[in-house]
C-alpha cells in the first residue's frame, strides 16, 4: 500500500472553538433541510412558507428536530443538525433579516452588541484558535 | 494569442451587493468600502478587458445540494443572477464565452484537472458583487465572463497547492488560445470571516495582511497553508482565500502590485482587494 501524506488528523478540525466544519456526512444529514432552504429561492415557495410554515415544512423529509429548529430560527441548532450557513441564509433572507443578524444570532450577543463588535474590528483570534491549546 | 494582462482579487460580501443595489454607497458605514474600489473602476476603463476568468464560489445557489463539484467551469452563453431568497439582484445578465470556455476545459482536463462543466447555471453574489465593484452600475457588463466555481464550503475543499497548480495550468491554457483576447483573472472571497457558530464574527487582520504581503513574491509560504490553518486562523469562510491563489498563479512568477485595499468590516467580513500586473 502506498503511504499517503496526511498533514494532520481530521480530529484536529474539532479543536477549533465554536466551530463546526461542514463535511460530506453533514451535507447528507442536512440534505432535506437544505432542499427546503433552496426551495425558498422561488417567490411562490416563499409565499407558501410564510402562509403556513409548519405545513410547508411537511413537504420535506426533514427530521422533527430540523423542522422545529427552522420554526425557532435556531441557527446554531440547525448547524448542529448538519446545516450550512449558505443554505440557511435563504431562510433568513426570506425573513428579511440581514446576514449580520442571522450570523450574530449564533453568538451570545444581541444584534446591537454583535454589530458593535464588528464595527470595532470583529472577534479577536486571541483565545479562539484552539480548545486544547487555549490560545 | 490570448494574454492575461491583470489579476484582481476582491471580497464578495452579499451585504456589499445589497448596499450597492439600494444606493447606500455614500452612507457613513459603506462609503469607506466603496471608496476602496474607485481606483480599480478607473483602471478598468483604460484596461478594457475582453474576458474575465472569474474564480468564485457558489453559495448554495446553483450547486452544493445535489452535486458538489470541486472545480466547475461555466460554458454557457449567459448566466442569470440567482434569486438568493430576496429576489435576484437587479444587475445585467452575465454573458459568457462558450468557445473560449471550451478551449479552457479541453486544455485543463488534458492537464489532469478533472473539471465539472456547467452548461446551465445561475450565478449568485459571489460572482456579481465583484462585477459591481469593478464596473459600477452599468446597463450591461462590459466584459464576457467565464465563471470558475470552486468548492470552498464542503470539507475537504481543494488545497491551496491544488488551487495554485490549477492557476498555473490556466495560464498555459490562455496562452495557447489563438484569438487575440485581453484576459483578466479574478480571485474572489475572503478575507478572514466566520459566518457560523459561537465563534462567528472572527476577524484576523494579522493573517489577512500577511497574506496580502506574501501574495506578490512569497507565494511558496501561502501554498503551504493547510485547510486546518485557514479555518483556524481566518475562519470557516476565510478559506475562500484559496481562490486568490488560482488568480495569482495564473499571472506567472513575477508581478507588480498596482493597488491594495483592506477594510474591516463589511457586515461580518474583512474586505480585501488587490490588483496585479504580470511581469513577463
Amino acid at each position: 500500500m502506498t503511504t499517503r501524506t496526511r498533514l494532520y488528523s481530521l480530529e484536529e478540525l474539532n479543536d477549533i472553538p465554536g466551530t463546526r466544519v461542514f463535511t460530506a456526512l453533514r451535507s447528507r444529514q442536512a440534505y432535506h433541510l437544505h432542499k427546503f432552504c433552496m426551495s425558498l429561492m422561488d417567490a411562490t415557495n416563499r409565499d407558501a412558507f410564510k402562509a403556513d410554515e409548519a405545513a410547508y415544512l411537511d413537504r420535506f423529509r426533514m427530521s422533527v428536530e430540523q423542522k422545529q429548529a427552522v420554526l425557532d430560527r435556531d441557527f446554531n441548532k440547525l448547524i448542529d443538525l448538519g446545516g450550512n450557513i449558505y443554505f440557511l441564509v435563504k431562510l433568513s433572507n426570506t425573513d428579511g433579516w440581514s446576514a449580520q443578524r442571522a450570523v450574530g444570532s449564533m453568538t451570545d450577543m444581541t444584534p446591537d452588541e454583535y454589530a458593535a463588535m464588528m464595527r470595532a474590528g470583529g472577534r479577536s483570534i486571541q483565545g479562539n484558535r484552539s480548545i486544547r491549546g487555549k490560545n | 494569442m490570448a494574454k492575461i494582462t491583470a489579476g484582481i482579487a476582491t471580497s464578495h460580501v452579499p451585504a456589499i451587493g445589497a448596499a450597492f443595489d439600494m444606493d447606500k454607497t455614500q452612507e457613513e458605514y459603506w462609503k469607506p468600502v466603496f471608496d476602496g474600489y474607485e481606483w480599480v473602476k478607473e483602471f478598468q476603463k483604460t484596461e478594457d478587458p475582453d474576458v474575465v476568468i472569474l474564480c468564485y464560489n457558489d453559495h448554495a445557489s446553483a450547486m452544493m445540494l445535489d452535486v458538489v463539484p470541486t472545480f466547475a467551469l461555466g460554458c454557457a452563453e449567459e448566466f442569470e443572477p440567482a434569486d438568493e431568497g430576496w429576489g435576484a439582484r437587479p444587475v445585467p445578465t452575465v454573458v459568457g464565452d462558450p468557445v473560449f470556455a471550451s478551449h479552457l476545459a479541453e486544455q485543463l482536463v488534458i492537464d489532469e484537472f478533472d473539471l465539472t462543466l456547467m452548461n446551465h447555471m445561475d450565478v449568485d453574489h459571489g460572482l456579481t458583487v465583484p462585477l459591481s465593484l469593478m464596473f459600477g452600475k452599468v446597463p450591461e457588463w462590459p466584459v464576457r465572463v467565464i465563471p470558475l466555481a470552486i468548492n470552498v464550503t464542503q470539507f475537504p475543499t481543494p488545497s491551496a497547492e491544488r488551487c495554485w497548480q490549477l492557476g498555473a495550468a490556466i495560464r498555459d491554457a490562455v496562452k495557447s488560445y489563438p484569438a487575440g483576447l485581453n484576459v483578466q483573472i479574478w480571485g474572489t472571497g475572503g478575507m478572514s470571516h466566520q459566518l457560523q457558530g459561537p465563534r462567528a464574527g472572527l476577524i484576523n487582520p494579522e493573517f489577512d495582511n500577511a497574506f496580502l504581503d506574501k501574495l506578490s513574491d512569497r507565494t511558496d509560504e501561502l501554498r503551504k497553508i493547510t485547510r486546518l490553518e485557514f479555518v483556524r486562523e481566518s475562519g470557516t469562510e476565510g478559506i475562500e482565500l484559496i481562490m486568490w491563489l488560482i488568480m495569482r498563479a495564473a499571472l506567472g512568477d513575477k508581478v507588480e502590485e498596482l493597488h491594495r485595499f483592506y477594510h474591516v468590516p463589511a457586515s461580518n467580513t474583512a474586505v480585501g482587494h488587490i490588483v496585479f500586473r504580470p511581469v513577463d
